[in-house]
C-alpha cells in the first residue's frame, strides 16, 4: 500500500463557490450523511454516477467544470522547468534535421510459396474455440498474413451466436504478451523440450515400477475430450495415480447441488429465450459461466421494442449480495446477503411447493411478487442459481424449476460437459493431504497456479516442497513455476490444436492460427510426454476422434466442414431425464453472519490468470468502474458504520484519483490490507473481496496490483466467510475510478422508463427534448453543400439492451490499436478508450420518503449503462475550432480525424460536449516490443504522441465493405452495400445486440427503423450538434407492485 | 543635430526590405520545389534490386499480363509481389542456369524470400487500394507509367497528395474502357473528357466531395 501523506479531511461547511486557491489546497472527502440529507429533500427522477455528484458539493462541482482535469496536460514527473527547456531546445534543433533524411528503403519480402487461398493484403478468418475454465466459446479470428489480430464471435457456434466477451476479445493480447514464458526450464535454468521429454520418460519408468503410486496430476476443469482421454490413458498406465482438479473461481455449488437434487452430477442448460419470468439467485448468468453469451443474446432478444407502445418484455428478478452486470440491469433487484439468498430460495420453494420456511427480513414483498409471477408463468419461467452459491441454493433452483414445470421448456439437463466432474475443494484437498504425507513423488501441474490461489490454510507451498519432482505447465513463469523443477511454457489456444465441449456439449475444434511464437507446448503434449506414446500430437488425436464422429460419411469432408464451422453440427448432448428430490431432503439452513466476506472472481482478470493483460487491467469494471485494482467492496451503510470513506484529490489534475481508506481484514487466521470501496446497491453487512489481484509473479503488467484475496481465503469458507474483523487504518490508497471522468454535469443525457410508463408515453425519451428547429444554425449546412447524398452513416444504441458488459470497449481497443496508458495516467483522466460505458444510478424518490436512512437511492438504486462513442455530429463543434483542419466533415457525415494534420491544440476536445475525444498526452503506444507489432491491425494508423483521436465508426470497415460492394455485381458498377454488411467492432462484439450501425438514408435499414422510433433521442439535443449516434431510451419491466416510489408523480427538479 | 544617415541610405533600406520579401519568396519556392523534386519524391529513380528484373522484357517483349504475377490487384488493396514459385514456374525451364537468376533459384531452394527494394512508397497515413481503382477503370499505366518500357522499374509519378487529388477531383481524365485497364499502350483520345464523364456516370463512381473526403484515403 502506498502510504502517502495524511491529508486534512475537514470539509468546508460554507456554501460559497470555492476560490481557485481553496480548490488547489482542498480535497473533497465523501460524507455519506450529507449525501443522505441532500437526498431527503429530493423529488422525482435524478441520475447520478458518483456519490459526490449526489451531494452537490461545491468542490466536487468545480472538479467537473473542466474538460480535462486540472493540469492534466502538465508533466508532473521528475522533469523540472530547466530540464524541460533543455529538452525542448535539443528537440527543436533535431526537429530541423529530421526533415532532411530521405525515406527509408523499404523491402518487400514476398512468399517463396504462397499459401493456397491467401490473397495478399486481405485478412483471412478461421474458426476456433477459446477453452476457458470448463467453458468453450466459438470464435472467428481475423488473421493478416498469418498473424491473428482480432477476435470475433462465431455466428454459427451455439455458445457465441456471433458475439463475444471481454476475456475472448482480450485473449489475443495474451498471445503476444512479451512476458510469456519462452523456453522450457529445469531448476530455473534454460533447458529444452527434448530433455524434458527424456526426463519425463525417466520419471514415468520409475513410476511404472510402483504402478504410479507417487504420481499425481493437477489440472483445472477439463472440457477437452482429447486431454481427458490422455489423462485417462495415464491413469490406466499408472493404476494407482490420481487426477485432481482445482478451479479457484469455479464454484462447487453446481456440482454439489446437482448431487443433492438428483443424486448425480448434471449439466444445466437454459433456454432463456423461452422464459417470460426469470429469477436469478445470485447468478451473473449473463456475464460469466458456460453459455453466458448465448443467454445474454436470448434474454435481450425478448427485449426488442418495436416502438408501437404495445410491446411486451420478459422480466428478470435478481436477488444478489453485490451488484453484477446481470443484477444491475434487472427489472427488480433485491440486495441480500449471500446466505440470505439461500434462505430466500428456501422460502420461495416453500411457497411454491408447500412447506414453511421464513424469508430473510425485509424480503417478503419481493418474495410474494416473485412467487406469484413465477406461478403465473409456469413452464415459461426460469430459476437460475449462481456459481458461488451454496449446493442447497442450486438444489432449490432445480426443485423450483421442476415444480414450476420449466424442465424441458426453459431448462434441460445433460450429461456433464467437463470430464470427470468433481468437487474442486475435495479433489484439491485430497492432493494436499497426499502431499503432506509425502506420498507424492511426481506432480504434474497443468495450467493451474496453486501457489498463488490455493486456500491459505492448506499451506500449499510447504507441501509442494515435499514433492519429489514438480512439473509445471503455464503460459507465464509464475508463482508456482518458482517452486517447480520443470517448467514448460504453455501454448496459447491460438497456437495449438485441441478440442473442447461448449456449454451444451457441442464438440468444437481448437484450431491454431499461428505456430507457437515461443517454444511452447500444450497440456496434451505435456501429458503425452509421460505416456507410452510420448510423441503423439493433438492434431492426430483430434482427427482420429473426428473419424469416429464422421461415422459412415466421408471422413475428410466431415473434417473440413467441422474445421470450417469450428464445431461439429448436432453434437450437443441430448437432454437427460432426472427428477429432483424434495426440499425437505435438504440439510438445515445455516444462520446468516453479521458480516459476510464474499470471494468473487474479478470481472476483468477472473481468478488472476488474466492479470498480465493490459487491456483487461485498464478496463473499468462494469459496476464499480475501478481500473487497475481490486478493492474491498461494501455498501454505503456498512462503510458508514465502519467509518470508511474516501477523498477525491483535486491537486495536480488527479481528477480520477480517489484516495480510499485502507482497511485491514482479519479473517480465517490471516490478514490482508485492502482499499475499501463503496458500492451503492450492495447488501449491507457484505464485504466483497474480488479474487485475481495481488499477484507476485504475473509479469510486468500484472504483478503487485491490488491485494490478494487468496491471502484470507480458507478452505472451510471458499466463497462466504464469517467472523472476520475489519480495522480501518490511517492509510489511504489511490484508486483509479473512471466514473469521475468525462462527467456531463447533470444534463439530461439518460432517459429511462418502466414498461408501463413507456406504453402510456412511447415518446418518454423526448419529453424534455429542446432540439432547436432544423436549420437554425450559424454553421454551414453540409446538406446544402451536397453532402450525405450517398450514404449517411448512423448508429443507434438501445439503452434497454445495454448491460454494461464492456465487450464493446475491448473490441474497439483491439480493432483500433488503442494503447494502454497505465494506472497513473488513468488517474489523470487520460484513458484512451474510444467508447466508454457510463454507469448511472437512478433515484426515483417520492415525497413520502421520510426516513432518509431507508433511502433506496443508496441501498438499491436502479442502475443503467450508457455506451458513449463519438457522436459523429452533423454540426460538429469540434470541426469548427480546429486551426489546422485535422478534424473535418466527410461526405457521408463522419467527423474524420486526420492524424498527420493534428498538432495537438486540443481545442476540438475542449469544444466537444460529449467528451469523447482522446489525446495522446504521451507516447502511450509501445513501438519497440517486437511481439506487440504483430498484434496491430494493419488497417488502422498507430498513433503517436501529441495527436488527438476518437471513434471513427470503424471507417476502415466501412471502406473495405464499400470497396467489396463496388467490386462485386456488374463489372465496373458494383452493387449497393447491404444493410448489416458493415459491422463496427463494438456492434459485432455486443452480446445483447444493443448497438446497430447502418445507413440512415436507407429507410429500410435497421438503424433507420430504430431512429424512427419515438424512443430515439439525441444526447444534449438542445445544443443542435445533430449527432448521428442516437440513443433509444431504456425501458425496464419491473413488477408493478414492487416499485411504489416510481408510481408517484414525476417532477423534474429544476 | 545632423542626420546620422545620408539620404542615399534610404535606397539601401528599401532595397533590403524588398529583397527580403523577394528572398523569402524565393526560399519558399525553393522549398516547395525541392519537396516536389525527384530528389525527395524519388520519381524516375531506378532502384538497385537483388535480381535485375526487367518489366520491359516480361511485359513489353513477352506480353505477359500484369495479373499473371500481381494476382491480388483485382481483389485486394495491394497488387502483390509474386512468390518465388511464380518466377520458377517459367524459370525452372527457361534460362534455368543463367547466373543472374541464381538468387531466384536459391530462394526457391532455401525457402528464403527474395528481398526486393520497394519502389512505390506511399506516404504514411495513406491507405491506397488497388482493387477499387482497376475495377472502376483506372489503368495500370495511369499511375505506373509505361512499365512495359522499363528495363529497371522506377516510379513514374510523384505520389504526392496533390497528384492523388488531381484524379479524385477530375476522374474523367483517367477513366478508360474496362477492357483497356491492363493495356500499357492505351492513351486518352481527343474525346476523353466526354468519355470519362460517361464512364463516371455509368460506373456509379462517387462525386468529388466523396472522393476527396479525408477518410476516403486516411484513417
Amino acid at each position: 500500500m502506498d502510504g502517502m501523506s495524511h491529508h486534512d479531511h475537514k470539509r468546508d461547511v460554507d456554501n460559497h463557490p470555492p476560490t481557485a486557491e481553496e480548490i488547489q489546497l482542498k480535497e473533497y472527502r465523501l460524507d455519506l450523511a450529507a449525501v443522505r440529507n441532500k437526498l431527503a429533500g429530493k423529488q422525482g427522477k435524478q441520475y447520478w454516477r458518483t456519490l459526490e455528484e449526489l451531494s452537490e458539493d461545491p468542490h466536487f462541482t468545480d472538479l467537473l467544470h473542466r474538460e480535462f482535469p486540472r493540469a492534466a496536460s502538465e508533466w508532473d514527473d521528475a522533469v523540472d522547468r530547466r530540464d524541460f527547456l533543455k529538452l525542448m531546445g535539443a528537440s527543436l534543433a533535431l526537429a530541423g534535421m529530421a526533415g532532411c533524411g530521405l525515406p527509408d528503403q523499404d523491402r518487400i519480402v514476398p512468399y517463396v510459396k504462397q499459401p493456397e487461398g491467401l490473397v495478399l493484403g486481405k485478412p483471412q478468418y478461421y474458426a476456433t474455440v477459446m477453452p476457458f475454465a470448463g467453458d468453450a466459446l466459438g470464435l472467428l479470428v481475423e488473421s493478416h498474413e498469418g498473424r491473428p489480430t482480432k477476435i470475433e464471435g462465431n455466428p454459427e457456434h451455439p455458445a457465441s451466436l456471433g458475439a463475444s466477451d471481454v476475456l475472448a476479445q482480450a485473449s489475443v493480447l495474451d498471445l503476444y504478451d512479451p512476458d510469456r514464458a519462452k523456453v522450457t526450464t529445469y531448476m530455473g535454468e534454460i533447458s529444452t523440450w527434448e530433455s524434458f521429454q527424456a526426463a519425463a520418460q525417466g520419471l514415468a519408468t520409475s513410476q511404472k515400477a510402483v504402478n504410479g503410486a507417487g504420481l499425481r496430476i493437477l489440472t483445472g476443469a477439463i472440457n477437452s475430450p482429447a486431454v481427458a482421454a490422455q489423462i485417462e490413458n495415464l491413469l490406466k498406465l499408472f493404476p494407482q495415480a490420481h487426477w485432481h482438479q482445482w478451479e479457484p473461481a469455479g464454484g462447487d455449488g453446481a456440482f454439489e447441488g446437482a448431487k443433492l437434487a438428483f443424486g448425480r452430477p448434471v449439466n444445466t442448460v437454459y433456454r432463456v429465450e423461452k422464459a417470460d419470468v426469470i429469477l436469478s439467485l445470485d447468478a451473473d448468468f449473463m456475464a460469466s459461466g458456460p453459455g453466458h453469451i448465448r443467454y445474454t443474446k436470448e434474454f435481450y432478444r425478448r427485449r426488442n421494442l418495436s416502438g408501437s407502445g404495445k410491446d411486451e418484455m420478459n422480466r428478470l428478478y435478481v436477488v444478489e449480495p453485490t451488484p453484477t452486470v446481470t443484477g444491475a440491469t434487472a427489472d427488480n433487484r433485491l440486495p441480500l446477503k449471500a446466505n440470505d439468498v439461500e434462505l430466500f430460495a428456501r422460502a420461495l420453494a416453500a411457497k411454491i411447493s408447500g412447506g414453511s420456511a421464513a424469508a430473510p427480513a425485509g424480503s417478503d414483498p419481493f418474495l410474494e411478487a416473485v412467487a406469484a409471477d413465477l406461478q403465473k408463468h409456469r413452464g415459461a419461467s426460469l430459476v437460475v442459481a449462481g456459481e458461488q452459491q451454496s449446493a442447497e441454493t442450486h438444489a432449490l433452483a432445480h426443485q423450483l424449476n421442476e415444480a414450476l414445470g420449466n424442465v424441458g421448456s426453459t431448462v434441460y439437463y445433460t450429461e456433464p460437459v467437463t470430464a470427470a466432474p468433481v468437487s474442486y475443494r475435495e479433489s484439491f484437498h485430497d492432493l494436499c493431504a497426499a502431499m503432506a504425507r509425502g506420498k507424492v513423488d511426481l506432480l504434474i501441474i497443468v495450467g493451474a497456479n496453486p501457489v498463488y490461489d490455493a486456500p491459505h490454510d492448506w499451506d500449499f507451498v510447504n507441501k509442494l516442497k515435499k514433492v519429489g519432482t514438480v512439473v509445471h505447465l503455464s503460459s507465464h513463469y509464475n508463482e508456482t513455476s518458482e517452486y517447480s523443477h520443470w517448467h514448460v511454457p504453455e501454448a496459447h489456444f491460438l497456437e495449438t490444436w485441441g478440442d473442447a465441449r461448449a456449454f451444451d456439449g457441442t464438440y468444437s475444434v481448437v484450431q491454431p492460427l499461428i505456430a507457437p511464437l515461443y517454444r511452447a507446448h500444450s497440456a496434451f503434449e505435456v501429458l503425452a510426454a509421460f505416456s507410452d506414446k510420448p510423441g503423439v500430437s493433438a492434431y492426430d488425436t483430434v482427427r482420429e476422434r473426428m473419424k469416429t464422429l464422421a461415422g459412415a460419411g466421408d471422413a475428410e469432408k466431415f473434417w473440413r466442414k467441422s474445421l470450417n464451422d469450428g464445431f461439429v453440427a448436432g453434437s450437443a448432448f441430448a437432454p437427460i431425464s432426472v427428477s429432483a428430490k424434495s426440499a425437505a431432503a435438504l440439510p438445515p439452513a445455516k444462520a446468516t453472519a453479521a458480516i459476510e466476506f464474499l470471494f468473487r472472481p474479478d470481472p476483468s482478470v477472473y481468478d488472476g490468470r488474466f492479470a498480465n493483460n493490459g487491456w483487461l487491467q485498464e478496463l473499468a469494471k462494469p459496476v464499480s468502474k475501478i481500473s487497475w485494482d481490486n478493492a474491498a467492496l461494501m455498501s454505503p451503510a456498512t462503510a458508514e458504520k465502519l467509518g470508511v470513506t474516501h477523498t477525491i484529490m483535486s491537486r495536480g489534475g488527479e481528477h480520477g484519483q480517489i484516495r480510499s481508506a485502507v482497511i485491514e481484514i482479519a479473517l480465517s487466521n490471516s490478514k490482508v490490507t485492502a482499499a475499501a470501496w463503496v458500492v451503492p446497491g450492495q447488501a449491507d453487512g457484505v464485504v466483497v473481496l474480488p479474487l485475481g489481484y495481488g499477484r507476485k509473479k504475473a509479469g510486468y503488467t500484472g504483478s503487485n496490483k491490488g491485494f490478494s484475496a487468496y491471502a484470507v481465503r480458507a478452505s472451510s469458507a471458499l466463497w462466504n466467510a464469517a467472523d472476520g474483523k475489519i480495522t480501518v487504518t490511517s492509510d489511504d490508497y489511490p484508486i483509479a475510478c473512471t466514473q469521475y471522468h468525462h462527467n456531463v454535469e447533470g444534463r439530461k443525457i439518460l432517459s429511462t422508463a418502466t414498461l408501463e410508463e413507456y406504453k402510456q408515453n412511447p415518446a418518454f425519451a423526448r419529453e424534455h427534448d429542446e432540439t432547436p428547429p432544423d436549420g437554425l444554425t450559424l454553421y454551414k449546412d453540409y446538406r446544402e453543400l451536397g453532402y450525405y447524398q450517398g450514404h449517411k452513416w448512423a448508429m443507434a444504441i438501445d439503452l434497454t439492451k445495454c448491460n454494461g458488459c464492456n465487450a464493446c470497449v475491448v473490441a474497439c481497443q483491439s480493432e483500433n490499436n488503442i494503447p494502454v496508458v497505465g494506472k497513473d495516467q488513468v488517474m489523470r483522466g487520460r484513458e484512451m478508450h474510444w467508447i466508454r460505458i457510463d454507469r448511472y444510478y437512478e433515484t426515483g424518490l417520492s415525497t413520502q420518503q421520510d426516513d432518509p436512512k431507508e433511502n433506496p437511492a443508496l441501498a438499491n438504486p436502479k442502475t443503467y449503462f450508457q455506451p458513449v462513442p463519438c457522436q459523429q455530429c452533423e454540426n460538429a463543434p469540434c470541426e469548427q475550432v480546429c486551426p489546422v483542419g485535422a478534424t473535418v466533415h466527410s461526405a457521408e457525415g463522419l467527423n474524420d480525424m486526420v492524424y498527420n494534420r493534428c498538432i495537438g491544440t486540443r481545442y476540438c476536445s475542449n469544444n466537444c460536449p460529449y467528451k469523447v475525444r482522446r489525446f495522446n498526452f504521451l507516447r502511450f503506444q509501445d513501438w519497440e516490443t517486437p511481439s506487440l507489432k504483430l498484434l496491430r491491425n494493419p488497417e488502422v494508423t498507430v498513433r503517436s504522441r501529441g495527436v488527438m483521436e476518437k471513434c471513427t465508426y470503424c471507417v476502415q470497415r466501412i471502406n473495405n465493405v464499400r470497396i467489396t460492394a463496388e467490386r462485386e455485381g456488374e463489372p465496373g458498377v458494383g452493387r449497393p452495400i447491404r444493410d448489416g454488411e458493415i459491422v463496427t467492432a463494438c456492434e459485432q462484439a455486443c452480446p445483447s445486440e444493443a448497438i446497430v450501425f447502418g445507413d440512415a438514408n436507407d429507410p429500410n435499414s435497421r438503424v433507420s427503423k430504430l431512429r424512427a422510433q419515438q424512443r430515439n433521442y439525441n444526447l444534449l439535443g438542445e445544443l443542435n450538434a445533430r449527432p448521428r449516434t442516437t440513443y433509444l431510451g431504456a425501458v425496464r419491466n419491473p413488477h408493478p407492485g414492487l416499485a411504489p416510489a416510481e408510481k408517484s408523480e414525476k417532477k423534474e427538479p429544476a | 543635430m545632423a542626420q546620422i544617415f545620408h539620404r542615399s541610405t534610404n535606397f539601401i533600406a528599401r532595397f533590403s526590405l524588398f529583397s527580403g520579401i523577394f528572398l523569402a519568396g524565393l526560399a519558399l519556392t525553393a522549398v516547395l520545389g525541392l519537396a516536389r523534386s525527384p530528389y525527395f519524391t524519388r520519381q524516375n529513380v531506378t532502384r538497385e534490386q537483388p535480381v535485375q528484373f526487367s518489366h520491359k522484357h516480361h511485359v513489353g517483349d513477352d506480353g505477359i499480363d500484369c495479373r499473371y504475377c500481381h494476382t491480388a490487384v483485382e481483389s485486394s488493396a495491394t497488387a502483390g509481389v509474386p512468390p518465388t514459385k511464380t518466377c520458377m514456374s517459367c524459370h525452372s525451364v527457361l534460362y534455368n542456369n543463367v547466373g543472374y537468376l541464381e538468387p531466384v533459384r536459391e530462394s526457391y531452394r532455401t525457402d528464403k524470400s527474395i528481398e526486393w527494394v520497394k519502389v512505390h512508397r506511399l506516404a504514411d497515413y495513406v491507405y491506397f487500394n488497388h482493387s477499387i481503382h482497376v475495377n472502376k477503370g483506372v489503368g495500370c499505366s495511369t499511375c505506373h507509367g509505361r512499365v512495359d518500357q522499363m528495363p529497371l522499374t522506377f516510379q513514374s509519378s510523384t505520389l504526392l497528395m496533390e497528384w492523388c487529388l488531381d484524379c479524385h477531383r477530375g476522374t474523367e481524365k483517367v477513366l478508360r474502357p474496362l477492357d483497356k485497364v491492363y493495356d500499357m499502350t492505351w492513351e486518352p483520345g481527343p474525346d476523353q473528357a466526354e468519355l470519362g464523364k460517361k464512364f463516371h456516370a455509368e460506373r456509379n463512381i462517387r462525386d468529388t466531395t466523396e472522393l476527396t473526403s479525408c477518410s476516403t484515403c486516411h484513417r
